[in-house]
């Protein structure tokens, strides 16, 4: 009863991508140490490479097939026009959305779940993409039909969607604020204000013509359908400014990781910094929902599928946001070619993403047990 | 790990027999969780009359009562209580306290203060459940989805603890929670999946998934009844376990706790309950979270006490907020899913900034 906010989260089992240090580290120490290291390089150079090349196959890829040769011929400048006007104005900005969207989305969620020091905390979890999808649904269901919805509605979806979910981030930084944010006050503040969003987006969908609710219901799965350079540019633009900001966190974090005491200790100043991580990490969320929708589960799977492949001991900012990307350009590529159907490609990232969380879950445990 | 202040063992008491400091601490705590328990008993009763005097078509409280008194009365007022009022009482009774329950078992079982019933692909697999039902056998009223519920939800609890305990350490609570979340987004991808391209689905589905005792029939409280009923026993039967395996599964054993039974027993009732509050209502949110947090602040860390009391509180929280979703937006009514989100969500906010309330 009386343990305070603190002792509790000193019991908080360690993130399961820790390994059991406590008992591997004093037999092997010297040659998992060098792995790690190794892999750590590895994974995101690995993961850009996987980006490039599933971008450059998604760009020949659609009605209009173009070979790999063609496109990149394209994309040097000797291409012929239908074919300069077919990959870079149509599919081009789909794909760097995609890239985008997925690389800030991972970075997200590896900020969150590592200052938070909870494996559960993304965006998707604290209420973040959810106040973006009250935006995105009030823009569209209640446009017209009462003075905030046209409103809403003239804004437009994206901006609609921007607005919801720095108005969420805004209310989870107000109300976990108290002297510093403490990780395990913001996961449950964001639970409480997911379910209030979640609760919102549900009951407009009730009120909505079912053509309505249908399209809205497509945004909210996240979909990089008709993604023109008109929001390939404005993320691209915050990007310069966020990523940069994100990996300068990178540096505090690892501090962060042993402790509020021990940060302290060594000199951060944990108010701010904590804070300074939550306000980038809301900003590249919002800024990627706006432009695709709430694409399901990169920014809680990505960051723990990194931790494994880089074998460390809290997610890996860099590979986290590269190999969201990779997630988010791989599904879209699989929605338009390998599905019947162009399913948007929220759905393609769950189900790409959660088999494998699971797989590494049940892989995991074997081999350490 | 903070270990339960009722099982630390007593200080010695003066042989004097004059009650000393740990005596009289052990009373107020006793003091404190009767007249929480009596203050939840008398909270059920005038909620549950509001239920059935309340409504979205005023009736006086004469009529009422008259009605209520009167079984041979056949005027409108009366089929309004009997047909539509005293079901949908009972109904929120039996999925309040299954809900507020169900939470407190997941709780504790996972030693996750933010468990949800939902987190453990319980809400996922009747979701994936009732959809399948309404788009491939075409099922369209409450009483119809029950059973595909039911069965979604237990398929759902069942994969998510095999997954979540595959390898030879058996489950912890963040590889639990892992699997719960990584199985509902992947169910929920699949209901996505299905319901963007089948608006006529879509609209019977976003009906059901905002959570709403309207519109259910006596039929759907007769076949939840039994679940609820053997889950609620279970979870009691359960409750001295939890106690135990809270102090370690180590500590636990040592004391000649079985683990794996308590664990079993544990889940099936969380299932039960949570499984057919989903089956018969929706998903609701919030009640099997917030809940046992509200009651740990006067019963403490105990099951015993906090089991029986979730369960009341439950049923007064579900009820007190389907009452206030008929009144506030007459002639029509807010889902009471809405109205616990609404109203539940500043509540556990403010609960977490006390201080206390995270603890486990």
């Amino acid at each position: 009863m009386t343990a305070t906010v603190d002792t509790v989260h000193r019991t908080t089992p360690p993130d399961p991508g820790g390994r059991p240090a406590g008992r591997a580290v004093p037999l092997r120490i010297g040659p998992v140490s060098a792995r790690f290291r190794w892999r750590s390089v590895l994974v995101p150079v690995v993961a850009s490479a996987v980006v490039v090349l599933l971008g450059a196959l998604g760009l020949g890829r659609g009605d209009y097939p173009i070979g790999l040769g063609e496109v990149l011929r394209t994309l040097v400048g000797a291409g012929d026009q239908a074919q300069a006007f077919i990959v870079l104005e149509l599919r081009a900005p789909r794909t760097v959305v995609g890239a985008l969207v997925g690389l800030a989305l991972g970075l997200a969620g590896a900020l969150f779940q590592t200052s938070a020091r909870n494996p559960l905390a993304s965006p998707d979890v604290l209420g973040i993409t959810q106040g973006a999808s009250v935006g995105a649904v009030a823009a569209i269901v209640l446009n017209g039909s009462t003075s905030t919805g046209a409103l809403l509605g003239g804004l437009g979806v994206p901006l609609a969607a921007l607005l919801g979910a720095l108005a969420v981030g805004a209310l989870l930084f107000t109300l976990a604020w108290r002297a510093g944010i403490d990780g395990y006050r913001l996961v449950l503040v964001g639970i409480a204000l997911w379910s209030i969003a979640q609760a919102l987006t549900d009951w407009l969908l009730t009120r909505a013509e079912v053509h309505d609710a249908a399209a809205a219901y497509v945004w909210i799965t996240g979909s990089l359908n008709a993604r023109t350079w008109d929001q390939a540019a404005p993320l691209a633009l915050s990007l310069l400014v966020l990523v940069p900001l994100a990996l300068a966190a990178g540096r505090v974090l690892g501090v962060l990781q042993f402790g509020d005491d021990t940060a302290r200790g060594l000199g951060v100043r944990l108010a701010r910094a904590q804070g300074g991580v939550v306000v980038v990490a809301v900003l590249l969320v919002a800024t990627a929902v706006a432009a695709a929708g709430p694409i399901a589960f990169v920014a809680l799977v990505v960051p723990q599928v990194a931790v494994r492949l880089t074998g460390g001991s809290r997610p890996p900012l860099l590979a986290s946001g590269l190999l969201g990307a990779a997630l988010v350009v791989g599904a879209d590529l699989l929605t338009r070619t390998v599905l019947p159907q162009a399913l948007p490609v929220g759905i393609l990232t769950a189900a790409i993403g959660a088999p494998y969380l699971l797989w590494l879950l049940v892989r995991g445990r074997r081999t350490l047990a | 790990m903070p270990v339960p202040s009722a099982t630390r063992a007593p200080a010695p008491t003066p042989a004097d027999g004059t009650p000393g400091p740990a005596r009289t601490a052990r009373a107020a705590r006793t003091r404190r969780r009767v007249l929480g328990l009596l203050a939840l008993v008398v909270l059920l009763a005038a909620t549950c009359a509001a239920s059935i005097a309340l409504g979205s078509r005023p009736l006086d409280l004469g009529t009422v009562w008259q009605a209520l008194t009167d079984r041979s009365l056949r005027t409108e007022e009366a089929v309004i209580v009997w047909d539509l009022r005293v079901p949908r009482t009972v109904l929120g009774l039996m999925v309040g306290a299954a809900l507020g329950v169900s939470g407190a078992l997941v709780q504790g079982h996972t030693r996750n203060p933010l468990g949800d019933p939902g987190l453990l692909g319980i809400t996922a697999g009747a979701a994936f459940a009732v959809v399948l039902a309404i788009v491939l056998l075409g099922v369209g009223t409450p009483a119809g989805y029950v059973w595909f519920a039911f069965a979604g939800a237990l398929g759902g609890t069942v994969a998510v603890s095999v997954l979540g305990s595959a390898g030879r350490g058996g489950p912890t609570p963040v590889t639990l929670a892992l699997a719960g979340s990584a199985l509902s987004a992947l169910l929920f991808a699949l209901v996505r999946a299905v319901l963007v391209s089948d608006s006529n689905s879509l609209d019977a589905f976003r009906f059901w998934v905002v959570g709403a005792l309207a519109g259910r029939s006596a039929d759907v409280a007769w076949q939840v009844a039994p679940f609820v009923v053997a889950g609620l026993l279970l979870a009691l039967l359960n409750a001295p376990a939890l106690d135990l395996l809270g102090m370690g599964e180590d500590v636990a054993r040592g004391l000649g706790q079985r683990i794996w039974p308590a664990r079993l027993v544990g889940l099936g009732a969380c299932t039960l309950l949570a499984g057919a509050a989903t089956a018969a209502c929706g998903p609701i949110a919030f009640v099997g979270l917030v809940v046992p947090h509200a009651v740990r602040a006067f019963t403490g860390p105990v099951h015993r006490w906090l089991v029986p009391c979730s369960a009341l509180l439950g049923a007064v929280v579900l009820l007190a907020a389907d009452v206030v979703g008929r009144v506030v937006a007459r002639p029509g009514e807010l889902q009471v899913g809405i109205v616990l989100a609404l109203v539940g969500g500043p509540v556990f906010v403010a609960l977490v900034r006390r201080r206390r309330t995270a603890t486990l």
